[in-house]
């Protein structure tokens, strides 16, 4: 069984709390690129060109590159095979608290939601951990800040509401956010599972790489016919019109009961980032 | 561009046109949403609010922490209608311009109209890029609320769009619709 040191995770999740505030997932910082260049309509054109610029100067400068360094989602794939030495929620919280204190990153946590006092280190982290084949631990920090969190969506369809259904759903929640949710938007959509597998599906779609597709030929077609949708709205950069309203989506899909039909959306900005590490 | 300063004027306020963009120069409060909650707190009791409100401009921003031998963190603005229950009553007492991201409600726009004041939209997320436009950052108080604390700043050619003017126009609605039409 091969051991690895709490002290080790905490270290792994402040470095990638740091970097992923700082530098832009190649993969959304392409997806950027490339819109700017094809956008058709000269002022969503010029706002594009300021996101590019912003996204340069955030990793030369070292600065956030936005100021809503947001709640640390953290993903967790920990190898059976791995001990671990030491408590390893904690050592995660403790790895958040360092990041955001010594990386100079914004404190955007209330310890209670209606008595709302900032607990000034940014902890706890959101923590999704899951139990994997190996000896290894799998880290991801995915900081979200919540312009676009709150634009987000859930809903229980019926069978009956099918997949017009679930494009109904997604464009009206597309439509809701307008300009709130700092658009370009990326957006991960889940439909199956039950009531929170569904958001959590939402939440870890946000991460797979932009330009990749579902591997099931009938989801891969949904994410285009969906884009291309999302794309037709109109709301454009900062929701002042254009053609890029959305870099890119994502499905996850899921076992469900026979009266179910789950959906959800988990609206994310131009700056959705993530950061990956292996111990 | 048009070059503004802060405080404004009726007169500035009334030449400013949806979609216009503007550089904004001078002083700026920022406030967010306990900030709000706590002016709106102070005005139910009758008391003095921490800034005197009076052809100010309020910039709906939470910094990140001042680095070493920098005048501020990133900082860009966070969604406006979240303050849009606050807003009607502040720009009652004087309130004559917002900085912000995304849409505004129809009761900020009406009491927009009637209070001649202006809602200017900022670059969401390009916080680092923004940075560069702020030349001093002061907390004026508040500041048990960290990020939320209301923060003196002094802007240089702050690159800003009119979103909605004090004659209730749109620029995401005229934006979008002028897209459709042009695609169309």
């Amino acid at each position: 069984m091969r051991e690895i040191q709490a002290a080790a995770i905490t270290e792994t999740i402040r470095n990638l709390c740091i970097e992923a505030n700082r530098d832009l997932p190649q993969d959304v910082a392409c997806a950027l690129h490339a819109a700017a260049a094809e956008e058709p309509w000269a002022p969503a054109r010029d706002l594009l060109d300021i996101l590019v610029q912003n996204e340069g100067i955030a990793r030369e400068q070292r600065m956030p590159i936005c100021q809503d360094t947001g709640m640390a989602i953290v993903f967790a794939e920990v190898g059976q095979d791995a001990h671990i030495v030491g408590g390893f929620e904690e050592a995660v919280h403790e790895g958040v608290r360092q990041g955001y204190v010594e990386g100079l990153l914004r404190k955007s946590v209330v310890g209670d939601p209606l008595r709302r006092v900032n607990t000034g280190d940014n902890t706890p982290a959101i923590l999704h951990t899951r139990l994997v084949p190996g000896d290894q631990v799998k880290l991801t920090v995915a900081p979200k800040g919540f312009g676009s969190e709150n634009m987000s969506r859930l809903g229980m369809l019926t069978p009956a509401d099918g997949v017009e259904g679930v494009k109904r759903f997604v464009l009206e929640t597309v439509r809701e956010a307008g300009a709130n949710p700092c658009p370009p938007m990326v957006l991960g959509i889940g439909i199956g599972g039950d009531f929170e597998r569904v958001a959590e599906m939402a939440k870890s779609a946000l991460i797979l790489p932009l330009g990749e597709h579902n591997p099931d030929p009938y989801y891969a077609a949904l994410e285009d016919e969906l884009l291309a949708l999302v794309n037709s709205t109109g709301i454009g950069p900062q929701g002042l019109g254009g053609k890029t309203t959305c870099l890119g989506l994502h499905i996850l899909a899921g076992a469900t009961h026979i009266a179910g039909l789950p959906v959800a959306v988990n609206v994310s900005c131009h700056v959705t980032r993530h950061k990956t590490a292996v111990l | 561009m048009r070059k503004l300063n802060t405080p404004l004027t009726e007169e500035d306020v009334q030449s400013l046109k949806a979609g216009d963009h503007v550089l904004l120069s001078g002083t700026v409060y920022t406030a967010r949403d306990a900030a709000h909650l706590r002016m709106m707190d102070l005005i139910a009791a009758g008391k003095p609010l921490p800034v005197e409100l009076e052809g100010q401009v309020i910039y709906y921003a939470g910094p990140t922490p001042t680095p070493p031998g920098r005048a501020v963190g990133s900082i860009g603005p966070t969604t406006s209608t979240r303050m849009d229950a606050s807003t009607p009553t502040l720009l009652s007492h004087g309130l004559r311009g917002m900085i912000g991201k995304g849409g505004r409600s129809e009761a900020v726009i009406a009491a927009m109209k009637e209070h001649k004041a202006v809602y200017f939209a900022a670059v969401g997320g390009a916080a680092a890029l923004m940075a560069q436009c702020v030349t001093a950052l002061e907390v004026v108080c508040w500041d048990d609320l960290g990020p939320e604390s209301v923060k003196r700043l002094t802007l240089e050619n702050l690159p800003l769009v009119v979103a909605v003017d004090c004659y209730g126009q749109d620029a995401f609605e005229l934006g979008q619709a002028a897209y459709l039409e042009e695609r169309a």
